[in-house]
């Protein structure tokens, strides 16, 4: 019967109502506005800026440090990148396990960072702060000091520049995916933690059998958003300019960069196709598996509604051949973790402290952490005023500005144009169920690969840097409010949507009163993911180049890039500082107030 | 206090059949927290308990009477601020070997399946994957999950996942078996089926237990399966009574013994809780989070034909499907506001509240606001702290602060929340919850 009065498409069955929320539902919220507890108030706590002062500290002690290394750095040799399309596969192949590798870093550090944390009081209470700072550090920021730190531990060599790609990357995927397993780790079922220390399980055990199969579903769901992020910069960390320092690695980047260099339109369209093939090949081959098979990790009891489904996971559980080739692994996993039995006897026991110890330990640990902060702040501040004025800071703090109000506008008119449109395909569960994908897909896609021909357009027509360039800084990153926008209409209760056609809401009345409300945790979700994604974007997007043309807006992305270029560490080492402090702020000041109004409005209780 | 025990409250040792064998003894175990400033707050009282072979032993109250604190020091999952449990000839650190748990929210590992769940303590002790499998098979057989041993638990009801449950906890051949409240998520026929079962494979000796410590709030399953009964009081957690269950298994519910048994328990718990709460309240006092809607709805059953003004506890329970857990606190909050009087298991209203049944929506709420003022010393207080105050607003936090002096982070907060509701429905005042504020004016209207 209800199915008849909502205003919906009468052929969508209440049942496929009610399933559609389990694909979607899960998914969205970024763990880093999910994680609780950290700082109760938004402002900062003193704890941000030790964290702060310790990053950047660290950060100019690199670079000081690789200069002593006093290899040439421009040893490397430049390899040239063949344009033609038969090559691409083989660079396709090098940038995939550039990624590979670097999910594999980002997997251990993921679980080794927030496993610490969340076991520590001590340490989590600074290492979630930096966490925090390092994931509003652009990215490409990280490659300019990356870079001639490994050149310099492998002098002329091509592994330093490879580690150096590989750590770029690693950048873009780490940070999300280790406060979701810490978020995980701080949300441990009471009930099955008791259970665990009941039944005696030792560390290993514990792990094995609780705290990884629960931060599965949510590390799996990041590592795919790590990975769709970290395309953009794959792209940009094969071919870098540090300084005189040029480096070329054989991959898509690369053979982009060369296209552009040599105002090849069309060898940038083969490498448009092959990314598209490689995005799929992923999504195909590594992630559908990996949701599906993450689904038995769900930690609610209740029997699954809609399965994701995935061919090839169905192909390797039902093949024999797997099957005859995991038994042995599996009994070899389960040989190497099973706990001896003299071990689990001698736990137990334990040699008195004296009372005074927790005490002591703690003004020792907060001694060393502050005395180092205070260490990487003066660091910071002499190696910056060494050659830099106060002058200067006030100019890149400007340049802050200006990119600033672009990303706010951005992100206003993205929303305009998106919000409309993915509640109506949220709304429509068929619908949401094709252009979910796609939109995920678009997300993953590098914009960067089309910049060149929004050059080419600008240049023939005259326009604007300062205006038309700032699309481009968005152009990855929408597609986030859009499959966000769709995740939250579609998960919209189906009786609130009949009380307000009950009650004849309509239009802005409508929006206001019931859709906006309902879907604002998630778009929150999107614009941050958006925004954040900005910042990013705006150090290749300000500075954009096509042979020997070269564009450029005034903002703090072009003001890195620049210094970058000139291999000016102190402007660098300014510029990615004040960018970190304005997406700290934004985060504190908007985005996390933002969330917690719209899931107190959701009814959501924490 | 043990002092405060009567005849057959008599400390444990004493009561005893000189031949029983001890399996564990709870001696002098009280738990406390300390606070920054202030007396610790104690939640169990000092508790001494010889836990026999072959008993079942109940340890019946309700929430936040120290119960299932008692069972967690036992478990090893804490440890008591003070007294020692022997097990064993020797003092318990820790989970120890021979002693086995049941929850109450089953805690299976949803992602493995009833065999693996079943292994899980196995594994934790290194058994050879054969034995490992050998036994969990026999102990799924036992509880009657045969052909389950591949499911996940998802794919199982609430009454087979605690099955599972019970043979994981059975297959580590077990000394004690604890159970917590191991039926309260069930619905009653799947409880009392899984009940009858667990009482005749441990009447028929196929278990391997010596002894069971069960925690519970409800009443009839405490006298229909133990054997002695420990009744709890709260703020602080102490034990209040010892009481001895005569009959032999299986029980008879409709028994006029057995009910006589379950009157006079909740008499027991009646008394304890009627005591000295028709005198002033302190501004500590916890108040329980009842709904002002279900004080109304007890008011006016009580008033109605059926009960004239006054009900037996047990028989209420029963007509209104309402747990001990929440029957409790409901005709408790009616006795702080002078609404009804609680003795001897059973419960009467008051002329006020006689009045209240009758009066209509707006009388009941001033007749609300005047019992709150006047018996409710917490009320009394943020009412006056906003009349004194120039804007009438106060954060919520200043008042929770100042409860937490007297009560747990968690009751302090259970009981300000309580107020609140309260004082919203008597429109005392209201609260902004965006804001975190109490204030006396009405919310302004959005402009719209």
């Amino acid at each position: 019967m209800e199915s008849w009065i909502g205003g919906g498409d009468p052929k969508i069955t209440l049942k496929e109502l009610a399933e559609a929320p389990a694909v979607v539902r899960r998914i969205v919220t970024h763990p880093y506005l999910a994680v609780r507890g950290i700082a109760r108030g938004n402002l900062p706590s003193p704890w941000d800026i030790v964290a702060f002062a310790l990053l950047f500290g660290t950060l100019v002690l690199i670079t000081v440090g690789t200069k002593q290394f006093g290899a040439p750095l421009s040893a490397l040799e430049k390899t040239s990148v063949d344009l033609s399309p038969s090559a691409l596969p083989y660079y396709a192949l090098r940038t995939t396990l550039r990624m590979g590798a670097a999910m594999v870093l980002s997997l251990v550090f993921s679980i080794g960072y927030a496993g610490l944390a969340a076991k520590s009081q001590r340490a989590e209470r600074i290492m979630i702060p930096i966490l925090d700072i390092l994931q509003s550090v652009p990215v490409l920021g990280f490659l300019t000091f990356l870079v001639p730190f490994f050149l310099g531990l492998f002098p002329g060599k091509v592994l330093g520049a490879e580690l150096a790609a590989v750590f770029a990357i690693f950048t873009a995927q780490a940070w999300n995916m280790a406060f979701s397993v810490y978020q995980s780790l701080r949300t441990l079922p009471p009930d099955l933690v008791e259970a665990c220390k009941s039944l005696r399980f030792g560390p290993l055990q514990r792990f094995r059998r609780l705290e990884l199969p629960f931060a599965m579903p949510g590390l799996i769901w990041n590592m795919m958003m790590s990975m769709s992020g970290a395309w953009f910069f794959v792209v940009a960390s094969e071919a870098i300019t540090v300084g005189n320092t040029s480096i070329t690695l054989p991959g898509i980047g690369s053979y982009v960069a060369t296209a552009i260099a040599d105002k090849n339109l069309g060898a940038i369209g083969w490498a448009i196709a092959a990314m598209l093939i490689v995005i799929l090949l992923y999504d195909q081959l590594l992630f559908r598996p990996l949701i599906a098979w993450g689904e038995k990790f769900r930690a609610d009891n209740e029997p699954g509604q809609v399965q994701p489904e995935s061919w090839v996971l169905r192909m390797l559980q039902r093949s024999r051949f797997v099957a005859f080739l995991w038994q042995p692994t599996e009994t070899a996993i389960n040989a190497v973790l099973r706990p001896r039995r003299p071990l689990a006897a001698q736990a137990e026991g334990g040699f008195a402290l004296p009372p005074w110890t927790p005490l002591a330990l703690d003004i020792a640990w907060y001694g060393v952490v502050v005395l180092a902060a205070a260490y990487g702040a003066w660091q910071t501040v002499s190696y910056i005023s060494h050659s830099l004025g106060l002058g200067e800071v006030g100019h890149a703090v400007l340049l802050g500005l200006a990119t600033m109000v672009r990303v706010i506008l951005l992100v206003a008119i993205a929303s305009l144009l998106w919000v409309p449109i993915g509640v109506s395909i949220g709304l429509r569960p068929r619908l949401a169920a094709m252009a979910q994908p796609v939109a995920q897909f678009l997300a993953a896609f590098p914009a960067n690969l089309l910049f060149p021909v929004a050059v080419a357009v600008i240049v023939r027509f005259h326009l604007h840097p300062d205006i038309w360039l700032s699309p481009l800084m968005i152009f990855g990153t929408q597609w986030y409010i859009l499959f966000n926008v769709i995740a939250g209409a579609s998960v919209f209760p189906h009786d609130l949507r009949d009380a307000a056609d009950n009650l004849h809401l309509r239009g802005w009345l409508w929006w206001k009163r019931v859709m906006i409300p309902g879907i604002l945790p998630y778009y929150v979700t999107g614009a941050m993911t958006a925004a954040g994604g900005c910042w990013n974007a705006s150090i290749v997007s300000e500075i954009v180049s096509w042979g020997d043309t070269h564009l450029q807006a005034h903002g703090l992305g072009a003001y890195i890039t620049q210094a970058t270029n000139d291999g000016d560490y102190p402007r660098v080492v300014l510029g990615v500082a004040i960018m970190s402090l304005f997406v700290v702020g934004f985060n504190r000041v908007l985005w996390r107030p933002l969330y917690s109004t719209a899931e107190r409005l959701a009814g959501v209780e924490e | 206090m043990i002092d405060e025990q009567k005849s057959p409250v008599a400390p444990a040792p004493a009561q005893a059949p000189i031949s029983a064998e001890t399996v564990l003894e709870v001696r002098g175990v009280r738990r406390h927290f300390r606070r920054p400033h202030g007396d610790p707050l104690v939640v169990l009282e000092s508790v001494n308990l010889n836990l026999h072979k072959g008993e079942i032993v109940g340890l019946l109250g309700r929430s936040g009477s120290g119960k299932s604190t008692l069972l967690r020091i036992v478990a090893g999952l804490i440890r008591a601020s003070d007294g020692e449990v022997v097990y064993r000839g020797e003092k318990l650190h820790g989970p120890a070997d021979g002693i086995a748990m049941v929850f109450q929210s089953f805690a299976l590992f949803p992602w493995l399946t009833v065999l693996q769940n079943v292994e899980a303590g196995l594994e934790a002790q290194g058994l050879p994957p054969d034995e490992m499998r050998d036994r969990a098979l026999r102990a799924i057989d036992l509880i009657g999950l045969d052909g389950f041993a591949n499911a996940y638990p998802r794919e199982l009801s609430g009454g087979m996942r605690q099955r599972v449950g019970f043979a994981r906890a059975l297959v580590m051949n077990p000394t004690i078996l604890l159970m917590d409240e191991p039926f309260s998520a069930l619905d009653v026929l799947t409880a009392e089926t899984l009940r009858t079962d667990f009482l005749d494979l441990w009447m028929e000796n196929k278990l391997p237990i010596k002894s069971v410590l069960l925690v519970t709030h409800n009443i009839e399953e405490a006298v229909f399966m133990c054997d002695r009964i420990l009744v709890f009081s709260a703020n602080p957690g102490r034990v209040v009574a010892e009481i001895k269950v005569p009959f032999k298994h299986p029980r008879n519910r409709l028994d006029p013994r057995f009910r006589q048994l379950v009157d006079d328990i909740y008499a027991r718990m009646t008394v304890k809780a009627g005591a000295g709460k028709t005198t002033v309240l302190s501004i500590g006092e916890r108040i329980p989070e009842v709904s002002t809607n279900l004080m109304a709805g007890l008011i006016e059953t009580l008033a109605s034909e059926t009960y004239k003004g006054r009900a037996d506890m047990p028989a209420l329970s029963q007509a209104l499907a309402l747990e001990v857990d929440e029957l409790f606190p409901l005709a408790e909050s009616l006795q702080m506001l002078g609404y009804a009087e609680l003795e001897t298991g059973d419960v009467h209203l008051t002329p006020l509240g006689q009045q209240f049944a009758l009066a209509d929506t707006q009388a009941r709420k001033v007749s609300f606001a005047k019992q709150m003022l006047t018996r409710i010393p917490l009320a009394a207080h943020i009412k006056s702290v906003l009349d004194e105050r120039p804007g009438h607003r106060a954060p919520a936090v200043r008042f929770l602060s100042e409860l937490e002096d007297y009560l747990s982070d968690s009751a302090a907060e259970q009981t300000l929340r309580a107020v609140t509701m309260w004082g919203r429905y008597g429109e005392l005042f209201t609260y902004d919850d965006a804001a975190m504020s109490f204030s006396l004016e009405i919310p302004e209207a959005e402009s719209a």
